[in-house]
């Protein structure tokens, strides 16, 4: 299956990011075909019968996320969702530094579905290229009459205001953004309310990743039985994959939903010279390892997850023979750590204590229990836990014993010395249903 | 103390919003661009120009790796230790930076010009081992490369702040 191109199709173009350019590439035509002839509740009709699903990770339909919005109160908020910092992930970075116009035609025709007059881009602080790039797109676009009041003669009126966040992993969660975005610590609310209802100010809000909402231009441009044909069926569009690690050409690949791993791979340039593929995170860091034998696996929604793994964001990190699989856990489960935000106490000491397993077994100190005692706590940290964080945590990890426990194990007999229990137990003194002497 | 210019500026963020605290975040880089980093006298300016008592913007401040409570170097390195980056030598990557500039991660090196902070995925891993140097995204980077790449930073500006008093007038 080859590269098929709609987001990145003007990509490569030096000049994209200039609204001139994006016009004369057919950029603009989306908002003038729905503003004002389609009405706010057919343009969600349409995204419901494209199937476009969300792709900022939990894969939830965008049409009918965008329904959930109560129609009678006046005061709504668009929240796109630019916060990327899911580990392996960068397409949205690409997306709003090479063609940040068709970020802000979605953004228009989300706001005029749900009738949202302020929409806010939430763009990771780090992204000091992308947030000049928006801010000078805004300006572009507000000029020509794009934004601001009376969008073409009709009654919707938007403002789109860059809002850089200041290096939260946890302020990609969406409740977490929205404290963020009124100033405060990024920490989740519960659910529910969800933001649909009661959002930013306690007003109905949607939050929409910046590649889903580039997805709609599309889809009101061809129409919802194009996009449904390209793909597979209830994982329709295509997507770009993000392959880093251990590959030879790292990069963005665009494919429609369900292209084999294989095929993104060998995109990718396939291997480095003279390595051997032996396993990859599909969906940035926060979902289980697939190996050599789900090569031909389809990369799409449902099939990912039936394999117990996720697509998330489709960033792909790929590890060859020559990658220590305990270095790999032992350092996400540091990233889970430093960016627990702290709010609820299994995901804060849960991760914690991971960390201090999985460092305590690669310096050699670690004992063949201490496997059980990682699945125990991963599994009570993900059942426990306020938000997605944690339950994102586990995975990657459990994963990696279960397919490569050899390498745990080589690390633990590296060292026959008694194991360090007695610590634990003083640490961890509330868990006492691990049974540490099995 | 922060500026005239700083402060008004602040002023004119909150009114972007539609309640004034969303500008928090946005104001703390503004004024953390004044010195470098945000000594507790600034947090407490920040916090009467916003009405909030002191610990309420400290909270903000100590949550968010971009803020620095302690003084930092001219140019900031936030250099990925991500697993994308750790397969392709970020750690040896990460240790050689540190003895050219002669400091460990989160300190100054001796001549004032530099701090390297070891950053979670900075979302570039088509570019591994990369790093931000100041605003610059860089990479794939060979240990080779270091001492151009650090030269070339000294010619800039130094570490900037995502929010200037320009960017403040888009809408």
């Amino acid at each position: 299956m080859p590269e098929m191109r709609i987001l990145m199709a003007h990509i490569d173009k030096p000049d994209q990011t200039q609204l001139e350019n994006y016009k004369k590439n057919g950029g603009y035509s989306a908002v003038r075909k729905a503003i004002p002839s389609i009405t706010p509740n057919d343009l969600i009709e349409i995204v419901k019968q494209s199937g476009l699903r969300g792709r900022g990770g939990a894969g939830f339909l965008t049409g009918a996320k965008w329904g959930f919005v109560p129609k009678d109160l006046p005061v709504k908020y668009l929240v796109c969702n630019c916060d990327e910092s899911e580990p392996g992930t960068f397409k949205d970075r690409l997306l709003i530094e090479k063609d940040p116009h068709q970020l802000i035609e979605g953004i228009i025709l989300a706001s005029y579905a749900i009738n949202a007059n302020t929409a806010f881009i939430y763009s990771r602080g780090e992204f000091f290229e992308g947030i000049a790039t928006l801010r000078k797109a805004v300006k572009d676009a507000k000029l020509h009459g794009l934004l601001g009041k009376n969008i073409f003669g009709s009654s919707f009126s938007l403002e789109i205001i860059v809002h850089p966040g200041a290096g939260a992993y946890i302020a990609g969660e969406e409740t977490a953004q929205l404290n963020s975005l009124e100033g405060f610590r990024a920490t989740p609310r519960l659910k529910p309310p969800f933001p649909a209802v009661s959002g930013l100010y306690g007003k109905p809000t949607i939050i929409n990743n910046v590649e889903t909402l580039c997805n709609v231009v599309h889809v009101i441009n061809n129409g919802a039985e194009w996009y449904q044909k390209i793909g597979k069926p209830k994982n329709s569009g295509t997507k770009i994959f993000q392959v880093s690690g251990q590959i030879q050409k790292p990069g963005c690949y665009e494919f429609p939903l369900g292209v084999s791993l294989r095929e993104v791979l060998d995109t990718a340039g396939g291997m480095l010279p003279g390595r051997h593929f032996k396993a990859c995170y599909p969906g940035g860091s926060s979902c289980s390892l697939l190996t050599a034998k789900d090569i031909d696996i389809a990369m799409d929604f449902d099939t990912l997850m039936a394999r117990k793994s996720a697509l998330g964001t489709a960033s792909v990190i790929v590890m060859d023979d020559t990658a220590d699989m305990v270095k790999v856990a032992h350092r996400l489960m540091q990233f889970y750590q430093n960016e627990s935000c702290g709010k609820c106490t299994p995901c804060r000491e849960g991760t914690r204590w991971m960390v201090q397993i999985l460092a305590r077994i690669e310096s050699g100190g670690g004992t063949i229990h201490d496997l059980k005692v990682i699945e125990q706590v991963c599994a009570s940290m993900a059942a426990n836990s306020f938000c997605p964080l944690a339950v994102g945590a586990a995975p990657p990890v459990v994963s990696a014993i279960q397919e490569f426990k050899s390498e745990f194990e080589a690390y633990i007999n590296l060292n026959p010395h008694p194991s360090k229990l007695p610590v634990m137990k003083v640490a961890y003194p509330y868990l006492e249903t691990v049974d540490m002497q099995k | 103390m922060l500026s005239e210019q700083t402060k008004q500026a602040i002023l004119k963020l909150q009114k972007l919003y539609p309640e004034k605290r969303s500008a928090l975040i946005p104001a703390l880089h503004l004024a953390q661009s004044e010195e470098g980093y945000l000594p507790r006298e600034i947090q407490n300016e920040v916090a009467a120009l916003f009405g909030l008592e002191p610990n309420e913007v400290n909270s903000v401040v100590s949550f968010y790796d971009m803020f620095f409570e302690r003084p930092v170097g001219k140019h900031v390195i936030h250099i990925c230790k991500n697993v994308s980056c750790m397969l392709r030598g970020a750690d040896g990557l990460l240790s050689r930076l540190c003895q050219k500039i002669k400091a460990s991660p989160g300190e100054i090196s001796p001549d004032g010009e530099f701090t390297v902070i070891a950053s979670e995925c900075l979302a570039a891993c088509d570019k591994a081992p990369m790093m931000i140097v100041d605003d610059k995204v860089v990479g794939p980077i060979n240990e080779k490369d270091l001492d151009a790449i650090l030269e070339e930073a000294k010619k800039g500006p130094g570490h900037p702040s995502p929010v200037d008093l320009e960017g403040l007038h888009h809408a």
